[in-house]
């Protein structure tokens, strides 16, 4: 269980360190690199939970996937560094605000309800197995069929979005 | 958990990367001679008895080669971008099973360094984060010609990873696991590859995408962008992309033969003779190193023979045609399970390969028209 623990503190300040380097970076592919960096860190927490396939999905979606893409688009657009004189006023005052809202409400929650740390401490060994895969599924497809097939309808709204906006208009053009 | 059991996970770890590293070099062997004799050539056959030694030499030579770094490089991703090339296309391979098991010094040993039960997920996940190597050597080298072949590999490898996926999946439905080895072992009646012939070849044309080699080698093609990402690079960091490339290459070749071909297993008209891998266990390696050579085989012919295709095209081919080709492969291929299920009749397994090939001659025919039209219209 300590090296559980010591696992844990590593992971955790190499996460709080990457997400501070994307937020102080001033070049928009290292802040990039550093998401990517605490996505990675994210989903090894999942596996010391006992979750592998939701640390697999992690890494795919999020550290493949989507932030490949958004590296393709500041590469793309040249928009490394922008000019740092473009806040809104109003921004930072707000953003402090709602930060010590969240922190305040965090705490309340790990003081008031302890027995849930308790319930994650203990990951089931059957996750593990291709059982808790299949149940999974069984979840979504079954409890969990409506809210599934409106997530891909959004998505699917989505994708036609995109494709309308780019798409070329063609003028005089036999 | 013991010492012994770490002991043995950093020997298999160590021997493994010792294989790919080995593999590696000799691969580069085998392709210049395979080519050379495509195109009426010796090739390199100085170094050592047939050229044995020829790897050994460019060793020392690119070790031995002056390192240029551009001054006005991003250092820090400049030095990072190899690195993360190489390590992807090394821990790969730790879910690939090698073979069946072994016992010496009393304990059970056997020939894969992990066995999890996602081991399908853990390659597409590495096969997703491989391609930020690529993407950032591109941009740190601070040259357009550069930027525009890592542009251009993560575009292509994000549209061919959809297509890989689906495969995944189609292996993972006909063997009702995500395990690398329990799918091995669903084969041993019959390959993947026979009974879904479609769904193997559309693995090995999206897997030629992925690593970047002929004809889909767009980032680092010399007519439109010299070198392509790794023009700047120099010296050993240049080796570093070279080996990935071609590790990449076996890596594919272990990952194509274990989801289709039946990994460590025999020919499935074998299973209960004299050479099955259950009677014994070192014929298992064999087996699935004498399947890689063919398949390596098959990606240098196709380099030899094939022209590059033009990129909008590739992203065409890999958008428009591909990715509903598998689609519908896979949707054949659950149907067919399904139905053979349902109805316990196992004839409805062979409706699968039916109906798969006339969906790819329905795709052939398409292709063949849609060129025709481009041929001679007037665009």
């Amino acid at each position: 269980m300590t090296s559980d623990l010591i696992v844990f503190l590593v992971l955790s300040l190499i996460a709080i360190a990457s997400a501070l380097g994307m937020l102080f970076s001033k070049n928009a592919v290292y802040s990039a690199l550093f998401l990517v960096l605490n996505f990675i860190t994210v989903a090894v927490f999942y596996l010391l939970l006992g979750a592998p396939f939701i640390a697999m999905a992690q890494i795919t979606v999020y550290a493949g996937a989507v932030m490949v893409l958004f590296l393709f688009v500041i590469m793309l657009l040249g928009a490394e560094s922008l000019a740092p004189s473009q806040a809104l006023p109003w921004q930072k005052p707000l953003a402090f605000t709602l930060a010590l809202v969240l922190v305040v409400e965090a705490v309340y929650i790990i003081l008031s309800r302890a027995q849930l740390t308790a319930a994650v401490a203990s990951p089931d060994a059957s996750l593990n197995s291709m059982d808790s895969l299949r149940e999974m599924a069984m979840m979504l497809f079954n409890n969990y069929l409506l809210p599934f097939e409106v997530t891909s309808i959004l998505l699917l709204v989505a994708m036609v979005g995109a494709i309308v906006l780019a798409k070329q208009e063609k003028v005089g053009l036999k | 958990m013991d010492w012994t059991t770490w002991v043995e996970w950093i020997v298999k770890g160590f021997v493994l990367c010792l294989i790919l590293l080995t593999g590696f070099a000799y691969l580069t062997l085998y392709e210049r001679r395979a080519l050379a004799r495509m195109q009426v050539r010796v090739g390199p056959n100085r170094a050592g008895y047939q050229g044995l030694l020829q790897p050994i030499a460019d060793a020392v030579k690119l070790i031995f080669k002056e390192e240029l770094t551009p001054a006005r490089v991003y250092k820090v991703v400049f030095f990072l971008a190899p690195i993360l090339t190489v390590v992807p296309s090394l821990v790969i391979a730790a879910v690939i099973p090698l073979g069946t098991s072994f016992t010496m010094f009393g304990r059970e040993i056997t020939l894969y360094v992990a066995n999890i039960n996602v081991g399908v997920l853990y390659l597409t996940s590495i096969a997703s984060i491989a391609v930020y190597g690529i993407v950032l050597a591109g941009w740190s080298s601070n040259n357009k010609y550069a930027m525009l072949g890592g542009i251009r590999s993560s575009a292509q490898m994000i549209s061919y990873e959809i297509s890989l996926g689906l495969c995944f999946a189609i292996a993972i439905v006909m063997s009702n696991s995500m395990n690398l080895v329990d799918i091995v072992n669903a084969q041993k009646d019959m390959w993947f590859a026979v009974t879904q012939p479609v769904g193997a070849l559309v693995f090995l044309i999206v897997v030629l995408a992925e690593v970047n080699r002929a004809p889909f080698d767009m980032p680092e093609a010399e007519q439109e962008l010299t070198a392509g990402y790794h023009a700047e690079y120099s010296g050993m960091k240049f080796a570093l992309f070279f080996m990935a490339e071609y590790q990449k290459m076996i890596v594919v070749c272990m990952i194509a033969a274990t989801l289709f071909f039946g990994g460590y297993r025999e020919f499935w008209f074998l299973k209960d003779t004299f050479f099955s891998v259950d009677r014994f266990w070192f014929l298992g390696p064999i087996y699935l190193l004498l399947k890689v050579v063919v398949l390596l085989f098959f990606m240098i012919w196709i380099r030899a023979t094939w022209p590059r295709i033009r990129y909008d095209r590739l992203m065409a081919f890999g958008w428009k045609i591909l990715l509903p080709l598998s689609l519908a492969v896979l949707f054949i291929t659950a149907t067919g399970i399904l139905l053979a299920q349902e109805l316990n009749n196992q004839l409805f397994i062979w409706s699968i390969p039916l109906l798969s090939i006339i969906c790819a001659l329905v795709v052939v025919v398409f292709i063949y028209r849609d060129l025709r039209r481009k041929s001679h219209g007037r665009i």
